[in-house]
């Protein structure tokens, strides 16, 4: 029920963002109609599918997401400079390198923000995801730090609720 | 100058340089997928413009946008920048690696050109 209910509040306001004026200003009833029946057909759907849990309507984590977002813009800056500090020299020197990362433990959820934070941060590129590990590409040595993997691993988890917990 | 005058100087700044920083990012990404080796290397390259090029011209656009409807909204694009790229780009790379394509693992330094045109033989 709380979940349905954060379902109906955050599409209620992603409507009032992409369509405020038209439906607050009372002159275009049948744009505010619309955005009702939606929202209803929208939550009923999803209860019928029986898909409203913690992981389709991510309130409870909101939060550990929202710094994780905030520690993970800081490492793609990073990144980023390092990547165009390779790519801007006057003589490209660099050292692909394909390596594994272990993700053990993890639920599905969990495995996806992992590969994609990493695929997200400049300079490491995730290729494959086989069995508790991922094939990931980097662009040269420097990107390879097992320590950095394994903490942008744990702070994903605090974020996704990824690591399994005993009954899970 | 009152104080509106100067917040909105400001805002022009920031959102000047912004954008202009994100265009540098955006450049450099181009001339990366121009000067590295192989197909894994260059994908790399386009990550970079991908990530902070396009936030950093979404951010500086956001500066600009008035009221605050199309500020979240540019906002919204940029979250769906943030969430659908990687995608995209482990998309591409899985399908590389699946087609069997092999990267170029060796240790990659080109000739300076000033030697590279001195040697025969070389292209």
């Amino acid at each position: 029920m709380f979940y349905g209910i954060s379902l109906t509040a955050i599409l209620v306001a992603l409507w009032l963002t992409l369509s405020g004026p038209f439906t607050l200003s009372g002159n275009y009833p049948i744009v505010m109609g619309l955005g009702v029946i939606s929202i209803i057909v929208t939550v009923a759907l999803t209860y019928r599918m029986r898909i409203v849990d913690r992981e389709t309507v991510p309130v409870g984590p909101a939060v550990p997401l929202f710094a994780y977002w905030g520690w993970l813009g800081g490492e793609i800056v990073k990144a980023n400079l390092a990547v165009l500090r390779l790519i801007m020299k006057p003589e490209i020197e660099v050292e692909p390198r394909l390596v594994r990362v272990s993700a053990e433990h993890r639920s599905e959820l969990g495995l996806c923000v992992f590969a994609n934070s990493i695929t997200l941060t400049p300079g490491t590129v995730t290729v494959d995801v086989e069995g508790d590990g991922f094939l990931v590409h980097a662009l040269d040595n420097s990107f390879t730090d097992p320590a950095g993997f394994a903490e942008m691993g744990a702070r994903s988890d605090t974020a996704s609720d990824g690591k399994k917990t005993g009954a899970g | 100058m009152s104080a509106a005058e100067i917040f909105q100087h400001a805002r022009d700044a920031f959102s000047i340089g912004a954008m202009a920083v994100g265009l540098v990012f955006v450049i450099a990404g181009a001339i990366g997928v121009m000067r590295l080796p192989d197909f894994y290397t260059r994908m790399h390259a386009a990550g970079v413009t991908d990530t902070l090029g396009a936030e950093l011209i979404i951010v500086g656009l956001m500066a600009q946008a008035g009221d605050w409807q199309t500020a979240a909204k540019l906002a919204l694009v940029g979250l769906l920048l943030f969430l659908t790229s990687p995608t995209a780009t482990h998309a591409i790379a899985n399908a590389a690696h699946r087609a069997g394509q092999k990267p170029d693992l060796s240790h990659f330094k080109p000739k300076h050109p000033a030697d590279a045109g001195s040697s025969e033989g070389q292209k």
